[in-house]
């Protein structure tokens, strides 16, 4: 973010070769990991190796994953959107809310995504438009977001959903593949696509980079921010359509601290966090490991708060590695 | 500069003047003495911490842990009370701050030595550092019944008029004050927040001074986790849960820059009494309590606005801007 040190970290930039090793390593790396837990939680648990278990494991990350992806986008580019899990539960309550009026499913996910999107056009306005820093502005949105969740609902919940709604969350499309399971594939593939093959996902590296040079170069620098903004609040919209398909009622503490989870899964995916860098594929690796551990835990009867202690291990040991790594390459 | 900063300062105590002015049209006895020296000392802990986040904020950093370390510092506190009745207070106290200080060690150090983005650890030290809380407890409380007399009372007892919990919030700012704008450690936080290449070239030390503004953030924080559990006579782990971002906004409103290097004391501690005053206020003019996280969203959304637009019109924001770009790229 600063330091002296940072003029050496632009020189890999120049080595692209170098870094483009590095990064490939990462994902590699990470794939091992996901590996050694897979076969370390089927040792560990005899419940472990089961499709349907699995399948079930799935649901841990889907949703998250969703969001991950077009965070990932944003992180490269040098932005973050910490109201992510608000925009879930305002998404929420809009739809429960249209619930409760009787409104039908194709409707109740219109309103969905469109909440989602309708915030992400606010967060990419005060961003891109006013130029503001992402990191207050959507510390300040995600307060918001889910303040008018808690002004609408209190401490009351909304539960009539019709019944076609709990498709997203619990239908199946085939065997054990769920829906948002098959959802998730497809979006991984959408975005891949999109960050690494085409004109868009280029100026997204660029601005990530170097935004003057992103600036000088033609790139709309400011339209690229807000569409991203845009992106992740839709992707937001519709993991909440998935979330509350899947349990079935609304609350306003909804996906609460979901943004630092999903934060941990695009870093854990090898995104650097200044920017510049980073994969869909190791996102969705990352996504994998996360779910597996927290699945792993869960069968061991790990509580969710010592979990979430593994997590943030997981968040600082990722970073910390390839900079001591890099740090040790140095001194050799 | 200098002129622009004392008119967001008056500015701020004019508008909490009106706010004050216009809740006790609707609430008798609002602007009581009274009652304002009631709601200052319940926004003690808000400023204590304020000034710690300010600290670490004009390092160019931020101190998104400081509410679990407090939940974490609080509950050993207050089970060390309760299995330990004998213990002084005084011991006490110095160990909440050593447990503070500590975890903000850790915070520093991580953002120092390996040069991990400040958000990124905290966020990781949040989780860790509340899940902390829940092994150290085993998921309990520590009730009222459980802590000592002394314990509970102290920061109650009122000298001069006020209580000690409003004495201590009192003394730290001035503190603050003297150490951020009287000590070589303030000049330093200003500079590495305000241009960082300026101050490598200085001799100014960054990520020591990073790392000193952690563990001033971590010792404050972890003394409010005394006075927390003190006050609301129960310690469990779900304690100030989100508190990090009410320390935030109370920066961002008080007009201390997150880009850092700009913002003074008195702005901290004006912002978090602009929190405090709305708080008190809303339950007292009838407006449900669960508004209280919207309109803090929408001050902080606003007083964001507001202070880019401030340094805007100052014309540094394109100089400021380069630097950080080249420093960050």
């Amino acid at each position: 973010m600063s330091d002296a040190a940072s003029s050496k970290r632009i020189i890999p930039d120049r080595l692209g070769s170098r870094t483009s090793r590095l990064l490939a390593s990462w994902e590699v790396l990470l794939f091992g990991v996901a590996v050694l837990i897979f076969v370390f939680n089927s040792l560990a648990s005899p419940y472990f190796l089961n499709a349907w278990n699995l399948s079930d494991a799935t649901f841990n990350f889907t949703e998250k994953a969703m969001i991950a992806f077009a965070m990932a986008l944003l992180v490269i580019a040098g932005e973050i959107d910490l109201s992510v899990a608000a925009i879930i539960a305002l998404a929420s309550t809009a739809m429960g809310a249209a619930a409760q009026a009787g409104i039908g499913t194709p409707s109740l996910v219109a309103i969905g995504i469109g909440t989602g999107l309708v915030c992400g056009a606010f967060n990419g306005l005060l961003v891109a438009g006013l130029k503001l820093p992402s990191i207050v502005v959507t510390i300040g949105t995600m307060s918001l977001f889910r303040g008018i969740s808690y002004i609408v609902l209190g401490d009351q919940a909304y539960g009539k959903y019709p019944a076609s709604f709990a498709y997203f969350g619990q239908g199946y499309v085939a065997w054990v593949f769920s829906f948002e399971f098959v959802l998730f594939i497809a979006l991984a593939a959408a975005f891949g696509i999109l960050l690494h093959a085409t004109n868009f996902g280029r100026q997204v590296y660029v601005i990530g980079n170097n935004e003057f040079a992103a600036r000088f170069s033609g790139i709309p620098v400011e339209r690229v921010k807000f569409v991203l903004f845009l992106l992740t609040g839709l992707m937001a919209g519709v993991a909440s359509v998935c979330l509350t398909s899947r349990l079935g009622s609304t609350r306003p503490s909804i996906a609460q601290g979901w943004e630092l989870e999903v934060v941990t899964m695009v870093v854990l995916g090898g995104v650097s966090i200044l920017g510049g860098a980073g994969t869909i594929a190791g996102v969705v690796i990352a996504a994998f490991v996360m779910g597996l551990v927290t699945f792993g835990l869960g069968l061991l009867n790990v509580p969710g708060i010592v979990m979430s202690i593994f997590v943030g291990l997981l968040l600082i040991v990722t970073i910390a590695i390839p900079i001591i790594a890099r740090r040790i390459k140095e001194m050799s | 500069m200098n002129r622009l900063l004392k008119n967001r300062e008056i500015l701020l105590t004019v508008i909490i003047a009106i706010m004050i002015a216009g809740f006790s049209t609707r609430a008798q006895g609002f602007a009581a003495p009274g009652n304002l020296a009631n709601i200052f000392n319940d926004t003690s802990i808000l400023i204590i911490l304020a000034l710690g986040q300010m600290t670490v904020i004009l390092t160019k950093s931020i101190d998104l842990s400081v509410a679990a370390n407090l939940a974490f510092t609080g509950m050993a506190v207050a089970m060390t009370n309760a299995a330990y009745p004998g213990l002084p207070l005084a011991l006490l106290i110095v160990m909440a701050i050593g447990i503070g200080a500590f975890l903000g060690a850790i915070n520093g150090y991580l953002v120092w030595a390996l040069r991990i983005p400040p958000i990124v650890v905290t966020l990781g030290t949040l989780t860790i550092y509340r899940g902390m809380a829940f092994v150290l407890s085993g998921g309990g409380w520590v009730n009222a019944h459980q802590m000592g007399a002394t314990f509970l009372n102290v920061p109650r007892l009122p000298v001069l008029g006020l209580p000690i919990l409003s004495w201590i919030a009192l003394l730290i700012v001035l503190g603050a004050w003297f150490v951020l704008t009287r000590l070589p450690f303030g000049r330093a936080a200003y500079a590495s927040g305000g241009n960082p290449t300026a101050a490598v070239y200085a001799g100014i030390d960054i990520g020591w001074t990073k790392f000193i503004a952690f563990v001033v953030s971590g010792a404050l924080a972890g003394l409010s986790g005394y006075l927390w559990v003190s006050r609301y006579a129960v310690a469990y782990v779900d304690i100030a849960a989100g508190f990090e971002l009410d320390t935030v906004a109370a920066c961002v409103i008080g007009g201390i820059s997150i880009a850092g290097g700009i913002g003074s004391v008195a702005g901290a501690v004006l912002g978090a009494l602009f929190l405090g005053v709305i708080k008190n206020a809303l339950p007292v003019i009838g407006i449900s309590p669960f508004a209280q996280m919207a309109i803090s969203g929408i001050v902080i959304v606003l007083a964001v606005v507001f202070n880019a637009r401030a340094e805007r019109k100052a014309g540094r924001i394109i100089l400021r801007d380069r630097g950080a770009k080249e420093v960050s790229a």
